[in-house]
């Protein structure tokens, strides 16, 4: 035997070790490949990278396995002549040929009518280029999948405090006491966030999981608190209930930092109605909050502009202002809202015993009163009023799609908002913390297209394709109020929709509603299976023709690295890179990976060389680009301005000479300057020279209250962050909502919504939280379907990705229906049992797993475990596909038709964000004679052109030459 | 002697499996490898892992604790794996504690695995010899890497730092201070075997709120002209006494 | 635990050979004392051991199939100070030799007498070496039980009830093959071997009667509690960290079911203790060749169910680890 320890690893071949970013989820961690002769040897965490910290996850652990996936695809393919869409049947052409058909194509598109292009993405971290693409391409239809994802989460908290959890901001763990986790997936933000947890808990804090199951880090949690799914929303305002009526709320924080003293116009009559009055016309209109409202001077009894130094105003209060008109705090109202919010009602809703909720509500207010944190650090405010040191009250949360995935999930996340300002918690030590470039004003300063006439053949789209509407005026419609978008995101059906509708774009562009397409691009997004609701008929609705015999949507490229279910789906198949042959770049034009102390961006850097024809989707847009002669991507004589994705990144500037680029480090031309500076073409080399990634730690006065630090806010006007120096009031009250019910109730000079869709937009734009059914239980009978299902995220699978990963895949082969044995007591079967379960949308043949870890009336399984029959290069016996089940096939995308005659969405009314988890269902004992296997079943995939043949029966994988 | 050991916090282990895939990914090409898979694109996967990840759940709904629970070769003091094997494969090194196999010797008759009451060894089928955690012993000597790096894979990889690593002999190492102070215990005490890993219990933290800390001198009510009143419902002498 | 047939055969076929040598010395040693007519006694002790030598070989053949690297077999010699399994590594061969030897000194008539001690009892080569055999074959037969019994955690096995079931049970299915040789050569004293095949057997049944009883009331000595170090009456696996079958889930698994094992344990009952007993005692009445062989086979079918369900009884302390997936 060879002495283990006598020869290093690293002498059993030639070693080369090498940092760029993890993919295998979302979380972008630092980590440092090591080659054997050319091989991944291993991938371990980047010990100096912020956001890791040197550790690495199931996943990023298993990247090997990723990158020798027989399911890679390797070639572009073409489908083949005759071959009906959906068989799999394709032939390898060359790049050439694909990019002369695309060019083709989409330059005809263009020329005609740029929306019948449609470029939507999955969890791409280039939305950067992708949006930009889009924008210059001129079609309004282009997305990533943050619809179907978690906009809820976004725009809930964006719209209330200027920032939201995770790639946003999240709970400064290091110094909070008590921490509320609520509905939160451990795919997001997961090795930091498991990082601070445990500290946090060594540390002696106190962690409290709200959540129907108890997986995960709930399962560390001191306390967990089942709760029914899509009650959380009853939760908080029940606290928030609580809170106000002990007093213990951070009077000081609401009056300086939030709109809840101001005075809101209550006269039924007005126009104004629901309005904050406002004294004088601000001198600048501009994306930010004017100062320019009341508060009520109890010493004169009388209104005085808000910040009016030495005034103490009321927080609680109606007053009548010297014209007679009727007037209530935000605050004042805020209170009437929560009133009939007790907790002895949200346990009816909730299932949480009220007892609890109150004991939780006085957790949080105390710690928050008793436990002050004082830093020893001066700062500045908006106001020019100095701060001789940062407060903060250590009441921590951080919550995620369980909150989000709701059709009530909008105002859930605006109660939660709402309830981290009260305890004063925002940017503060100990509570929640912004992440560069957030805070942003409320809302942020990019709007989408105003109308069809942004829309222009041959021309570059006007205004974004997302952005953040803040009246009625920035909704994306017609005259008649008709949405111009394909998902219909900003119409007045879905008019804060500011990450898209992904998860309607097929059956839209199936229905020809609002207009039929030519082209859909999809980039790495399983939209064939586990990204859809309704999986089966999304499945038809691609092979669906018309009278003509032609394909309903008549082109559907799909960019992927995988063979994936929707690869079946496509007729151009364009082979993407894995993550270790790519440069990729975490940018502040998108989502970089900041720290609460500052901004951070990274990037990827190839360590590996493509296999066999795949190329990376970057070059794919950036050929197009310049074959289309899309001016971003041109130079002014027409011809191709970059040589490729790397020389795109260091070069592209916002503007001409805005020196803001897709990188923030190591900018101007010796490399001295950050966030903004000329391009510096060594750019690259200085990234890989630091590991990959760029961090700058602000001033420690610039790192806290950042929504009124005027230093703070001051740097990142100088550094291009944000046009505006203005302070970002926490909006308790919302006067955006609130001029969208006024336009549906008739009143002011914005656009109206349509006569079908006023009530709905009147009931939802509601500018205080308050909690509904989830919609999809007004069409469902609860007696029927007693039961909610909900996914949970395994932590060593994301998504669909991992099936593929001989490693992963041995954690988590197939799934079971998990629920409480009091569920299988009443449908009269047994642990094990086959069952089906059962929505009024569809039915699937699974197998039962008791657990105690689950709210009685809630049954959940893991995400997109099951898989397609032969998908990923599985074998089409695989436990994924026949034990394995996807629980899309019970969601509808789309509701009954309403009494107005709208088929809406099953989504959020307020933002689009898709209602997941609003299902409900019951299930029943398999018949004895029926298949040991799950249903829906589908044909088998078969091995593409190009890929590489699975071994059989032993993988025995040793890097390097010949194993040795 | 030094005896290392690993000490796992089952206080703040998630279960996220890092463990369980960084030390496959270590290992399989290092000195113990390959650690080979069946099937592995086809119907039950099976492969040779040094780690897995367990979950618990105790007690019943709304009470429950869920335990993830890593378990790996736990490098008993006293194995009763090395002693039965016929050809002094399995051994335990004197310098260091670590129970090792010599895959040269071992003639894969699994009889180590029955002496081993916890399951911690896997024979690999494709070698057709026994395996087990060895500690990283091929790299936490290793002199070509940073100090700090001479560790097992998967305590370097452990998001939450729930596996400390450790000579257990030494009174002041970090794992024996986290065994002495947090009540760390071994596996199946009854069998004497006396495992070098070492695992620390659940921990909970309860925050305890006082009635009277509800009675604020700083209630900010008081500021708002409404002095806060008691409930609407709250019996008094009104209804009960006409004088 | 999985029963593992080359083991089952191993065990069960030395058990036969060691059983059927220590038979035919015992005649040897009956005759010598006069206790017995031999006639022709040189050829059938050479073709008995013959045949014992036969089972042992095959017995240590089928062992070949429990190894992972049975070309590296010989290296299992190396731990005899620790391993019972090593120590019966050496002595299976050792018996081999001594049965073989002992035969062959029988079927060379390399009988004369080397010295006769107190002028009666003549001491021969085969009387020496069977002597020594007789030696090797029961340690043989304790280092054989000893492997299953040293094992502490697998309490069903760690008793002394194990040795003396293998002791017996393999000793009488030897006294009841050499009943059944005798027979079919017609040479031997089928009488003899079947009475001590009959006494053997009801002793067999005894110790292993014994060890059902205790195994039934055996109350495991680690817990799920213990197993994970949490104190909790309710605790439940949810997962065990991999979905496919893997070593741990097949080597210490039977996976029958409870009526299977029941099943199992009354043919084995019957099979080799009953069956063969009542054979054996009509074996008196009639004399037929038939029926001493019929009590060998039964018997034999009977140990390959006893020695799985002895597998199959032994609940390994590792499964409380291997209980669920999901």
């Amino acid at each position: 035997m060879q002495d283990p320890t006598e020869i290093s690893d690293k002498a059993r071949g030639h070693t080369e070790v090498k940092h760029t970013t993890c993919y295998m989820c979302a979380c972008r961690c630092g980590i440092r490949v090591t080659l054997r002769d050319g091989v991944v040897r291993y991938i371990e965490g980047n010990p100096d990278h912020p956001l890791n910290q040197g550790v690495i996850c199931a996943k990023g652990a298993s990247g090997i396995m990723k990158q020798y996936s027989p399911a890679r695809l390797t070639r572009p393919l073409k489908r083949k002549p005759g071959a009906e869409r959906g068989e799999g049947r394709f032939e390898a052409i060359s790049w050439e040929e694909a990019f002369d058909l695309l060019a083709e194509r989409l330059g005809r598109i263009r020329a005609e009518d740029p929306r019948r292009f449609a470029l939507f993405t999955g969890r791409d971290q280039m939305q950067a280029l992708t949006g930009l693409f889009a924008k210059q391409f001129g079609t309004p239809n282009y997305a990533a999948h943050g619809g179907f994802c978690s906009v809820n989460m976004a725009a809930g908290l964006i719209y209330t405090i200027g920032g939201s959890f995770w790639e946003f901001g999240g709970p400064d763990l290091d110094r909070a006491k008590l921490f509320f986790m609520i509905g939160t997936a451990e795919d997001h933000h997961s090795n930091p966030l498991k990082i601070a947890i445990s500290r946090f808990k060594r540390d002696g804090g106190r962690f409290v999981a709200i959540n129907p199951v108890r997986t995960g880090y709930a399962a560390i949690a001191d306390e967990w608190v089942p709760i029914r799914p899509g009650t959380d929303g009853a939760f908080l305002l029940a606290v928030i209930h609580e809170l106000i009526h002990t007093g213990l709320y951070d009077r000081e924080f609401l009056i300086r930092y939030t709109n809840a003293p101001e005075l809101v116009n209550q006269d039924p009559d007005s126009d104004e109605f629901g309005m904050f009055v406002r004294f004088e016309v601000p001198p600048e209109e501009g994306c930010f909050d004017p100062q320019n409202k009341l508060w009520w001077d109890p010493a004169v009894d009388r209104p005085v502009s808000t910040h009016t130094p030495g005034v103490d105003p009321r927080l609680l209060g109606a007053f009548r202002l010297p014209d007679g008109t009727p007037v209530k705090t935000a605050f004042q109202l805020l209170m009437e809202r929560v009133e009939p919010y007790t907790p002895q009602w949200a346990e009816g809703v909730t299932g949480v015993p009220a007892a609890t909720i109150r004991r939780l509500a006085y957790e949080m207010g105390v710690t928050a009163r008793d436990q002050k944190i004082e830093l020893p650090i001066p700062w500045t405010d908006v106001w020019d009023h100095d701060h001789e040191s940062v407060v903060g009250s250590p009441v921590a949360f951080h919550a995620m799609r369980g909150l989000a995935a709701h059709s009530n999930g909008f105002h859930t996340i605006r109660a939660l908002g709402i309830l981290m300002t009260l305890l004063g918690t925002i940017d503060t030590p100990g509570g929640f913390r912004h992440k560069a470039p957030f805070p942003r004003p409320i809302p942020p300063c990019a709007k989408p297209p105003k109308g069809p006439g942004d829309v222009r053949p041959g021309e570059v789209l006007g205004g974004m394709p997302l952005g953040w509407p803040a009246d009625p005026d920035d909704l994306f419609v017609d005259e008649q109020g008709r949405p111009v978008r394909i998902d219909k995101a900003f119409s007045w059906e879905y008019p804060l929709a500011v990450h898209g509708l992904m998860h309607n774009v097929i059956t839209n562009a199936w229905k020809g509603d609002p207009y039929p397409i030519d082209t859909l691009m999809l980039f790495m997004a399983n939209m064939a299976w586990n990204s859809s609701m309704n999986t089966t008929e999304v499945r038809r609705m691609l092979t669906d023709k018309d009278e003509n015999g032609r394909y309903k949507i008549p082109f559907v490229v799909v960019a992927d690295a995988f063979e994936s279910e929707t690869v079946a789906f496509a007729d151009l198949v364009l082979p993407d890179t894995t993550y270790l042959e790519r440069h990729d770049v975490m940018s502040m034009l998108d989502r970089p990976i900041s720290e609460y102390d500052g901004p951070v961006d990274s990037v990827r850097i190839p360590v590996l060389p493509p296999k066999g024809e795949c190329k990376p989707f970057q070059e794919v847009l950036i050929e197009l680009g310049a074959r289309l002669g899309l001016p971003a991507f041109v130079n002014e004589d027409g011809s191709r301005k970059y040589k490729d994705y790397p020389d795109f990144v260091v070069r592209y500037e916002t503007a001409p000479g805005s020196g803001i680029g897709f990188l923030a480090g190591w900018r101007g031309k010796n490399g001295d300057r950050f966030m903004v500076g000329e391009p510096n073409p060594r750019q690259w080399e200085r990234y890989e020279q630091n590991g990959g990634f760029f961090h700058y730690a602000l001033p420690r006065s610039f790192q806290y209250m950042r929504n009124w630090n005027k230093g703070y806010l001051t740097w990142a006007r100088a550094n291009g962050l944000t046009r505006y120096a203005e302070p970002i009031n926490c909006h308790i009250y919302s006067e955006i909502l609130q001029k969208f019910r006024l336009a549906a109730q008739g009143k002011g000079i914005t656009r109206k919504p349509p006569e079908a869709l006023r009530e709905r937009v009147e009931y939802f734009f509601d500018p205080l939280p308050f909690w509904h059914e989830p919609l999809e239980s007004l069409y469902t009978d609860p007696k029927r379907y007693p039961l909610r299902a909900v996914t949970q995220r395994p932590m060593p699978m994301y998504h669909s990705w991992d099936s593929q990963n001989a490693w992963l895949r041995q954690i988590h082969t197939h799934n079971h229906l998990f629920m409480h044995p009091s569920v299988g007591r009443a449908g009269a079967f047994d642990d094990g049992d086959w069952v089906w379960v059962e929505s009024p949308w569809g039915k699937v043949r699974c197998m039962a797993r008791f657990t105690e870890a689950v709210e009685p009336g809630t049954v959940w399984t893991w995400n997109a475990i099951g898989k397609g029959a032969g998908a990923w290069a599985l074998h089409p016996k695989a436990n994924e596909s026949q034990k394995g089940f996807l629980l899309n096939h019970l969601i509808t995308e789309e509701l009954p038709e309403d009494p107005n005659g709208l088929r809406a969405s099953n989504s959020d009314p307020v933002t689009g964000q898709a209602g997941w988890y609003d299902v409900r269902v019951r299930v029943y004992k398999a018949a004895e004679g029926e298949p040991r296997a799950t249903e829906p079943q589908f044909p088998p995939m078969k091995r593409l052109p190009g890929m590489d043949k699975a071994p059989r029966r032993w993988l025995a994988f040793v890097a390097g030459l010949k194993g040795r | 002697m030094t005896q290392l050991a690993l000490v796992i916090d089952l206080n703040v282990c998630v279960g996220c499996h890092a463990c369980v895939t960084s030390c496959k990914e270590w290992n399989t090409s290092g000195w113990a490898g390959p650690l080979a898979d069946f099937n592995p694109y086809g119907p039950d996967p099976h492969g040779t892992f040094f780690n897995r990840v367990q979950t618990f759940e105790v007690g019943e709904y709304p009470n429950t604790m869920v335990v993830h629970f890593p378990k790996s070769c736990l490098h008993c003091e006293e194995p009763p794996c090395v002693p039965v094997c016929p050809t002094g494969a399995s051994y335990k090194r004197e310098e260091d504690g670590i129970v090792l196999v010599d895959y040269d010797k071992c003639i894969g008759c699994k009889y180590c695995s029955w002496a081993c009451p916890y399951g911690a060894r896997e024979l690999d089928e494709h070698q057709k010899v026994m395996k087990k955690c060895t500690l990283c012993v091929d790299r936490i000597y290793d002199e070509s890497l940073p100090e700090a790096e001479r560790r097992p894979a998967c305590v370097l990889a452990c998001p939450t730092n729930a596996r400390l690593f450790g000579d257990v002999h030494d009174p002041d190492s970090e794992v024996s201070v986290a065994i002495r102070e947090q009540g760390g215990y071994a596996l199946m005490p009854e069998w004497g075997t006396k495992p070098a890993n070492h695992y620390l219990p659940r921990r909970r933290t309860e925050l305890r709120i006082r009635p009277d800390e509800l009675i604020r001198a700083d209630n900010p009510l008081k500021k708002e002209g409404v002095p806060p009143k008691p409930p609407k419902d709250q019996p008094t002498l009104d209804e009960t006494t006409s004088w | 635990m999985h029963p593992a047939f080359s083991v089952i055969l191993l065990t069960t076929l030395i058990g036969v050979g060691q059983g059927l040598f220590l038979a035919i010395y015992t005649s040897q040693l009956y005759a010598l004392a006069r206790l017995l007519p031999m006639p022709d006694h040189q050829r059938f002790f050479a073709l008995g051991s013959a045949v014992a030598v036969g089972f042992l070989v095959l017995g240590l053949f089928a062992s070949f199939f429990h190894l992972g690297r049975p070309e590296r077999a010989w290296r299992s010699a190396a731990r005899w100070r620790t391993s019972w399994l090593s120590r019966e590594v050496i002595l299976l061969p050792l018996v081999v030799m001594l049965v073989a030897a002992y035969g062959l000194i029988h079927g060379l008539g390399w009988t004369r007498p080397l010295f006769v001690i107190r002028g009666a009892l003549p001491v021969d080569a085969s009387l020496l070496v069977g002597a020594l055999a007789t030696v090797a074959v029961f340690a043989l037969f304790v280092a054989t039980g000893m492997i299953y019994a040293s094992i502490r955690f697998l309490r069903e096995w760690a008793s002394p009830l194990t040795v003396f079931n293998f002791i017996l049970l393999g000793g009488a299915s030897g006294f009841t093959l050499a009943a059944a040789f005798s027979a079919w050569v017609g040479s031997g004293p089928t009488r003899f071997y079947g009475t001590w095949a009959v006494i053997l057997t009801v002793a067999g049944a005894v110790t292993r009667l014994a060890s059902l009883y205790r195994n039934a009331r055996l109350a495991p000595k680690s817990t799920l509690q213990s197993a994970i170090g949490v104190r909790h009456p309710r605790i439940r696996q949810i997962t065990q960290g991999a979905m496919g079958r893997t070593f741990n889930n097949r080597e210490f698994f039977h996976g029958a079911s409870p009526r299977t094992i029941a099943a199992v344990r009354w043919f084995f009952l019957l099979a080799v203790f009953a069956i063969p007993v009542a054979l054996l005692a009509t074996a008196y009445v009639l004399s037929s060749v038939w029926i001493p062989a019929a009590a060998f086979a039964v018997q034999y079918a009977g140990l390959v169910a006893e020695r799985w369900y002895f597998f199959a009884d032994a609940r390994h302390p590792q499964n409380l680890y291997y209980q669920q997936v999901a």
